[in-house]
């Protein structure tokens, strides 16, 4: 459990980060918003409470990692990014413009606080075991957090990542599948059924964990534990895609639809 | 004449950078017994990772290794990273030039008995139309070896492509590698080859019969498809009557499409191209194969021969 002033602290942080999403995507008009809308309870509690990092110093050795596998949720990644100060706020106004270090996609060479570039999907827990175990051969303690679509785990190179992991016995590794069952065409067990989850991980040799991606200290008492684990583990987070804008969760054609003025202005009204 | 493997050229610089720099990892899927990597394995147990079958985790595993400061050397057949994992190759590597050296074997027509699954004839034109990647292909052992540590030297990726045979050992191509650099290994005045990886042999034999015909040959050996010394091509240009490029891939996106390019932006001359033509290849021995896909000496002097009669 965490203090009640720390609960409202992320709370009213989830809040502003998902008004700046639809402010980003609406007016880049391009961009994913329900996915993003999704993560952002579990983005903010990492970056806002469980991850080790200072964002006056991006390139610090012994920072905790942030890879985000599903990459096209960069409205998500990237206005945390700017609230903690890795970058000026009014960055954000270059989202998906020519020139702007934010690309659609993260590329971690330009925006301070990538940590991986990533953008076709599978690429990002694949780079993320290579990581952990770069971090083992230097006997560094760090943890490494990644955050994957739960269509994005259709990919067969998350599978191999996930062998590769329990071989090399990456217990700084903690991962998420972000599982709201929508993917750009359609409900996810009907485009292409992967559950079981659990017992898929499991057999994979990770541990499984569950939770709700909503629920701050579900999220906090997940992540304690996942920590204390001597192996690779899988959280899935069980998550609402358009989260806190009513006429976007659970709808699927939010995933890479950016909201028009009228659609805007209400999911501003919403958050406020 | 001697005949040497290249992938051994590549196995053997592996462990002297080793001991070198403690940064260098080798990783590879499975072919560690063909891509002659087991050799590193051995002397350096824990910094050699088997990934398993599995190419695209390799490529993106190897991207992560860079991002913590290493210097992997990802190896495996020269099909499997471009085609199986070209999506690693360029959004995981390429595109965030991370320094990951892709070593590959088996490449080419030589690769023989396997047949046209694993014979990578068209690798070189997947490798080069990569932004920020580099793209080597050594004539020989020797130049292999070499051609390994100057990748280790330099920062960012690159693409080193071996074959499977042994193939000439070649004195004229040694001595001092530059990534980026030609070797002019022959002058002439009439007309020129320009050759990459293993056919530089049959570049010079061809070179001989010319010159047995009374044609002044120049033989430039580039084993830097990218990026490709544009001065030593148009100087071959300027200087001689035509160009023929050999490489052993196909003729489509390779060495011979590069020379063109450049020669008939800058100063159009003719340039013939010998390679694989644009078919898969077969199984066979790997000399039968050279011979039946036109990628020797003979068909070099066919093609310098349509030049100089022009």
């Amino acid at each position: 459990m965490i203090a009640p002033k720390k609960h409202l602290f992320l709370k009213d942080k989830a809040r502003k980060i998902r008004k700046e999403i639809v402010t980003m995507v609406h007016r880049a008009n391009s961009g994913h918003v329900g996915g993003s809308l999704g993560a952002a309870d579990l983005v903010v509690a990492l970056y806002h409470h469980l991850m080790k990092h200072d964002s006056t110093n991006p390139e610090w050795e012994s920072r905790d990692r942030f890879i985000l596998s599903k990459g096209h949720c960069t409205p998500v990644i990237y206005a945390v990014l700017a609230d903690c100060g890795y970058f000026p706020e009014q960055d954000l106004l270059g989202f998906r413009r020519p020139g702007s270090h934010l690309q659609g996609h993260p590329y971690q060479p330009k925006t301070p606080g990538i940590d991986a570039s990533t953008g076709t999907l599978g690429i990002g827990i694949s780079t993320a075991v290579g990581m952990a175990l770069g971090a083992k051969l230097k006997g560094q303690k760090h943890y490494y957090y990644v955050l994957c679509g739960d269509g994005e785990i259709q990919e067969g190179q998350v599978w191999e990542a996930a062998a590769f992991a329990n071989k090399y016995k990456l217990d700084n590794l903690i991962g998420f599948v972000d599982r709201n069952y929508l993917q750009t065409d359609g409900h996810s067990e009907k485009v292409m059924p992967m559950d079981p989850l659990d017992a898929k991980w499991a057999s994979f040799g990770w541990k499984v964990f569950e939770m709700n991606g909503h629920d701050f200290n579900e999220i906090i008492d997940t992540v304690e534990k996942a920590k204390k684990e001597n192996r690779p583990v899988m959280i899935i987070t069980n998550t609402t895609k358009g989260k806190g804008v009513s006429f976007m969760e659970n709808k699927a054609e939010w995933h890479g639809k950016p909201p028009g003025i009228q659609d805007f202005k209400k999911a501003i009204q919403e958050l406020a | 004449m001697e005949y040497k493997q290249t992938r051994k050229g590549y196995a053997d610089a592996l462990i002297e950078l080793g001991r070198q720099n403690e940064k260098v990892l080798v990783m590879d899927a499975d072919v560690a017994k063909a891509t002659l990597t087991e050799q590193f394995e051995a002397v350096f147990p824990d910094r050699f990772f088997n990934c398993g079958v599995q190419e695209q985790n390799m490529l993106s595993a190897a991207a992560g290794l860079a991002l913590e400061g290493f210097i992997p050397f990802a190896s495996t057949f020269g099909v499997f990273a471009t085609c199986r994992a070209g999506d690693q190759m360029r959004s995981s590597i390429a595109y965030p030039k991370l320094n990951v050296k892709i070593g590959v074997t088996h490449c080419g027509i030589s690769t023989g008995g396997d047949g046209a699954s694993h014979q990578s004839n068209e690798d070189i034109a997947m490798a080069r139309t990569l932004p920020n990647m580099t793209v080597i292909v050594p004539g020989d052992y020797e130049e292999s070896r070499l051609a390994t540590h100057a990748a280790a030297q330099m920062s960012g990726p690159v693409y080193l492509r071996f074959g499977r045979d042994k193939y000439p050992v070649v004195p004229e191509i040694h001595g001092e590698f530059q990534i980026g650099k030609s070797k002019v290994v022959r002058q002439g005045s009439e007309v020129t080859i320009i050759t990459t990886g293993i056919l530089v042999s049959e570049g010079l034999q061809a070179a001989n019969i010319l010159e047995q015909e009374g044609i002044s040959t120049r033989v430039i050996h580039m084993p830097t498809i990218k990026p490709l010394d544009e001065a030593a091509i148009l100087s071959a240009a300027k200087d001689t009557q035509g160009i023929v490029t050999a490489e052993e891939h196909s003729i489509l996106g390779g060495l011979g499409e590069a020379v063109a390019a450049v020669v008939s932006e800058n100063y159009p001359c003719p340039v013939h191209r010998v390679g694989v033509m644009d078919t898969f290849g077969e199984s066979g021995h790997s000399a039968e194969l050279l011979d039946k896909y036109g990628l020797r000496a003979k068909d070099i002097v066919t093609k310098a021969m349509q030049i100089v009669k022009r």
